[in-house]
């Protein structure tokens, strides 16, 4: 009876101990034949394979600090033992001397770019024209490998931005279009160009203000003297101050920038001159107010309100005060002419002032205003710009549609 | 020569400039911020002759007793009150922003610059009645996209998921097709600009011969 209960215990005990490792072997085996990644057991406690073909080089278009780094990735990144975290990448500058480590990169980063500061106080200085060596180091959970180390790069800076050539071709076509046109006015060829109610409204504008025995408010808007759009309004000032001085108005100009008030000064002046009436030339009517945007406007409206100028000019750079200015001059009674190449400024002075110069008109009026030919030469060769840029257009247009990627990356341009 | 050397010297700043945009060796980095650096230090100088051209103006006007005159003795005491104040070098830890020169300014400065802003609510809507009044078929255009527009904000209940589809295809097809062509017609315009400045055949910035 004992003999029998002790086999019969064995037997439990064997099947107890064969049956769940029967079920482990089936489990395994239906995975393997599922084709999982099933991971091995150790593969966390296996480094991953190092990465190969670790290659250093200068990297293109820059200024001679920095180099790149590319390599194969590791056999373990997504795929083998898929245990690759990240990307070391070392730097020495011999080939047995000391690595020191320059920057991470995610696995499945196959490159990376080491980038020091121009400055050699810098801690990060990175001295170009001088050798170093890589090695990208395979990061798993508290274990690497390393790969083999690269060849030597030293880092050098470039004459030519390789990824700017399209902008250079623009730039010369667009040039050339320009010369062209001005040599053939200069050789007294008529050019058309179609007139705009903003530059026509100029004369009547200084007249009605000349009737009234009003004066002029000229407001040269928030830019700097370095902006297109301020250099733009100096060059209509200059026209529109000659106008004024032989009708012998009074023109008032505060301003928001000393330098711009030195400049504004100075084309006045000059205009004065120009029209044979320096005597009337008054310097205290250009001044300087203050440099803070909404302080200006109160200052510029406080002028509206008590001088009641007869015309508002509004030719320049504006931006939140522009609304606030035209309306005061709209409430004054006084014929407004404005112009701004603030795209978000536009239709603010569209809606508030009766003649708008919008973007490229502003630039173009001091050629509409002098009628030099030259200057049309300019407006000429901008316009053909623009048949070209349309042509373009429609063609990128086709090429995307079509999926032409050659003729789409003649157009592709890199910062 | 008191042309051509102004000229020469604006031809070959500008021409700098514009090569050095596709040279990216350190050298030319460094000349380039070395220029905007001396704009900013002629930019403080010429501070002084704004300085000046102020305080003349408000002097003049003050003295004179022109109309107004009460306003340009209000900003001639802020000048000096500022310039003053901003001279007093220690931290106060009394203040709330350590100095009475930023105190003044952010409880006195910031507040009216914030209701001169705010005036612009207002003259928003002023322009907004005449620019909407549909005289024209282009400010019928306008009225009826603006409406739209303004729409979007508002919950519509059916007609929400409508207006937020003409919204959509107002914002990013007429309007961001016009959006680029102003900004291709700028860019076109400012390099014209450029060129004939750098040729010497824009001069009316320079002043007099």
């Amino acid at each position: 009876m004992k003999s029998k209960r002790v086999f019969c215990g064995k037997v439990l005990l064997i099947l107890f101990l064969v049956i769940p490792l029967l079920f482990l072997g089936v489990c395994v085996s239906s995975a393997q034949e599922e084709g999982e990644v099933a991971p091995e057991a150790d593969s966390l406690a296996q480094p991953p394979t190092s990465p190969t073909e670790v290659k250093a080089f200068d990297t293109p278009n820059d200024n001679g600090h920095s180099i790149t780094v590319s390599w194969t990735l590791s056999v373990d990144d997504g795929a083998g033992r898929n245990n690759v975290v990240s990307y070391e990448v070392l730097r020495s500058d011999s080939l047995d001397g000391e690595f020191e480590v320059r920057g991470l990169a995610p696995a499945g980063e196959n490159t990376f770019e080491d980038k020091g500061a121009k400055e050699k106080k810098d801690a990060n200085y990175f001295p170009p024209h001088k050798d170093f060596y890589y090695k990208v180091r395979a990061r798993g959970d508290g274990l690497f490998s390393d790969s083999e180390v690269s060849l030597p790069a030293h880092a050098y800076g470039q004459w030519y931005h390789t990824g700017k050539t399209p902008v250079v071709v623009a730039v010369i076509a667009f040039s050339t279009f320009a010369l062209v046109f001005i040599t053939l006015a200069r050789k007294g060829k008529k050019l058309y160009v179609r007139p705009l109610a903003g530059i026509e409204a100029v004369d009547d504008a200084i007249g009605r203000a000349t009737e009234m025995g009003k004066p002029i408010l000229y407001i040269l808007g928030l830019g700097s003297a370095d902006m297109i759009a301020t250099i733009a309004s100096f060059t209509i000032l200059s026209r529109v101050a000659k106008k004024v001085a032989e009708y012998q108005t009074p023109i008032l100009i505060p301003c928001c920038d000393p330098i711009v008030m030195a400049v504004a000064q100075e084309t006045v002046r000059a205009a004065y001159l120009e029209a044979g009436r320096p005597d009337q030339y008054k310097e205290e009517n250009i001044y300087y107010l203050t440099s803070m945007q909404f302080a200006y406007v109160a200052g510029v409206n406080g002028i509206m309100l008590r001088e009641k100028p007869a015309t508002n000019f509004y030719l320049g750079k504006f931006y939140a005060e522009s609304l606030l200015l035209a309306e005061t001059g709209s409430l004054a009674g006084s014929i407004q002419i404005s112009g701004t190449d603030e795209i978000a400024q536009i239709p603010f002075f569209v809606a508030a002032t009766d003649y708008t110069l919008i973007g490229e008109e502003l630039y173009a009026a001091s050629a509409y205003l002098g009628k030099e030919p030259t200057l049309l030469g300019t407006l000429k060769g901008q316009d053909w710009g623009k048949a070209v840029v349309m042509i373009a257009l429609i063609l990128g247009a086709l090429a995307a549609t079509f999926n032409f990627q050659f003729f789409l990356n003649l157009f592709s341009i890199q910062l | 020569m008191r042309r051509t050397l102004p000229i020469a010297v604006v031809a070959g700043v500008g021409f700098f400039m514009l090569i050095q945009y596709f040279i990216p060796l350190e050298e030319f980095e460094t000349l380039y911020e070395w220029a905007l650096d001396w704009t900013m230090v002629i930019g403080c100088f010429a501070m002084l002759l704004g300085l000046y051209s102020l305080t003349n103006m408000m002097v003049t006007k003050v003295r004179r007793k022109a109309e107004g005159w009460g306003y340009s003795l209000v900003a001639l005491v802020g000048l000096f009150v500022m310039v003053f104040v901003g001279l007093i070098p220690h931290y106060q830890d009394s203040l709330k922003y350590g100095t009475l020169f930023m105190d003044i300014f952010e409880y006195i400065y910031i507040p009216i610059q914030a209701a001169m802003f705010s005036l612009l609510a207002f003259y928003v809507a002023s322009a907004a009645y005449r620019a909407f009044r549909a005289r024209t078929v282009l400010a019928t255009i306008l009225l009826v996209s603006a409406i739209i527009i303004m729409f979007r904000l508002i919950p519509l209940g059916p007609l929400s998921a409508i207006n937020q589809w003409m919204v959509n295809f107002i914002l990013t097809v007429p309007n961001m097709a016009a959006k680029r062509a102003f900004w291709m017609g700028v860019g076109l315009g400012a390099t014209a600009t450029a060129l004939k400045i750098m040729l010497g055949i824009e001069r009316g910035y320079m002043g007099r011969d």
